[in-house]
């Protein structure tokens, strides 16, 4: 990374989780959770701060010590730093709710293993300042439960027929059971993958074709 | 570092990596170090929120499944007879989240436990126990209400499973499935040994007697670890707790002073 990125945080920083590098719908990390716990939005909601919360924590941590890691430990240790980070979330959840915590099962102790984390430890943190690092991963964060979120809601719109508990359709509605099972979780996922990476295509597309006329135009000329 | 170099010439190549491996070591045993501090702080600052919401749940449940009830008391009730596992009122909070974790051992033990519930005049409304069976995802942990005036299971509220959402997780707001638990027949046989009848689940709409249960049809499965569970827990509980039920009703008008205090500091 060129030294002159390392002051400068622009809004790309912290834009770049949420849409041109997210971590679910581009990167395709954590998909784990992303299947697992996003049966209804305030399920999505919760891993998504949850998840937000570590990811923000370690990555501070991880990035006020990357001078003071050795390369050959530099994974045991992110390991640890993010394993203590989710231990701490996990009492704290059973503190807030228990309730929640029973929805969320093993899922809160498997952020341990999350590999948009790990990644974000390893590919950012370590060779950023502590500010941009943060900056970057709030906007990692957010992205991640955005993406949960837009899971959440259709899973539990279809599933269920409410949103955040409340009834949307009436008792008229025959619910998707379907949806609320696992096999649910793929075709959402790949129902907003199609419609993400359509949005990209076609935005690249745009771009390309104007630099085509572009060209055409200046060639003719 | 680099003046221990010129004297020991051939350790002139290992030398960053001697270095390098204390440092590791200083690193990793340091993040340990702090983790460890870390998560020692949070648990310390989170175990009275976490032992309180466990209270509260448990007697919300118990609540739940005996109507009417607003104090109770945990007993056990082991080969020698009925034991009091409350013997201060004071020590109420402590000893109500330990229930959770001896409870699993009591069961181990032919120790059974269970909660007798109590009405704000100190009468005994019912009694809670908990029970468990193997449902669809896991086993299915839940609370059970016996009404010794009826001899009837009044209700049930789920403490911990892992049931789908949206299918199992029906057992908890499907209307019908609840109406069986309106009063369930739980009567203990002539000799009082065993149930009278088993408790168990049938299919959906196939119920005719007051100990079946209707089961929810797409949620059969947990439907039938609910009855499971109860018929197991009851049988078990029930036969043992007949001789002393009188006992309890009088224990607690022997313990009414300390059922007041307790009382004064609920409405308080």
């Amino acid at each position: 990374m060129p030294l002159k990125d390392d002051h400068t945080i622009t809004a790309d920083t912290f834009l770049a989780g949420i849409w041109k590098e997210n971590p679910v719908f581009v990167m395709l990390l954590g998909m784990c959770p992303v299947l697992a716990v996003t049966n209804s939005v305030i399920n999505a909601l919760a891993m998504g701060i949850a998840t937000t919360f570590v990811l923000l924590c370690s990555s501070s941590l991880i990035s006020l010590l990357r001078n003071l890691i050795p390369k050959e430990v530099r994974i045991a240790t992110y390991i640890v730093i993010i394993a203590t980070f989710v231990t701490i979330t996990d009492y704290v959840i059973q503190a807030i709710s228990l309730e929640l915590y029973n929805a969320l099962g093993a899922f809160i102790q498997l952020i341990v293993v999350n590999c948009m984390i790990l990644g974000r430890a390893e590919a950012y943190a370590s060779k950023n300042r502590l500010l941009k690092t943060i900056t970057n991963s709030l906007g990692m964060g957010i992205g991640f439960s955005i993406a949960l979120l837009c899971l959440g809601s259709v899973r539990e719109l279809l599933g269920n027929g409410s949103l955040l508990g409340y009834s949307i359709f009436g008792d008229a509605f025959q619910p998707w059971v379907v949806m609320v099972l696992p096999p649910g979780g793929f075709i959402v996922l790949g129902a907003w993958l199609l419609l993400f990476n359509w949005i990209k295509e076609r935005s690249a597309k745009t771009t390309s074709e104007a630099l085509v006329t572009q060209k055409e135009f200046s060639n003719a000329r | 570092m680099t003046v221990d170099v010129p004297q020991n010439p051939t350790s002139q190549k290992r030398a960053p990596e001697r270095a390098s491996s204390l440092s590791m070591i200083i690193t990793l045993g340091g993040i340990a170090m702090l983790s460890g501090l870390l998560v020692v702080l949070t648990w310390q600052l989170t175990l009275a929120p976490i032992r309180e919401n466990q209270r509260i749940m448990i007697e919300k449940a118990i609540f739940q499944v005996i109507p009417g009830a607003t104090q109770r008391r945990s007993y056990a009730l082991t080969d020698k007879g009925l034991e009091d596992l409350e013997p201060q009122s004071h020590a109420n909070k402590n000893s109500s989240s330990q229930d959770k974790y001896s409870q699993t051992k009591a069961a181990k033990n032919s120790t059974l436990k269970f909660y007798a519930a109590y009405d704000v005049q100190g009468q005994l409304k019912g009694i809670a126990a908990e029970a468990a069976a193997q449902g669809y995802a896991d086993i299915v942990r839940l609370l059970y209400g016996y009404d010794p005036q009826c001899q009837c299971i009044r209700g049930f509220s789920i403490i911990k499973m892992a049931e789908t959402p949206g299918l199992g997780d029906k057992i908890l707001t499907d209307e019908n499935f609840l109406d069986n638990f309106s009063a369930l027949d739980a009567r203990l046989s002539y000799d009082k040994k065993t149930l009278g009848n088993p408790i168990i689940t049938v299919k959906h709409g196939s119920k005719n007697n007051p100990w079946e249960i209707d089961a929810i049809s797409g949620a059969t499965i947990t439907s039938k670890a609910v009855g499971k569970a109860i018929n197991q827990g009851a049988e078990q509980l029930l036969p043992k707790l007949y001789p002393y039920l009188q006992q309890l009703q009088t224990n607690s008008s022997l313990n009414a002073l300390s059922l007041n205090l307790k009382k004064e500091k609920g409405e308080e």
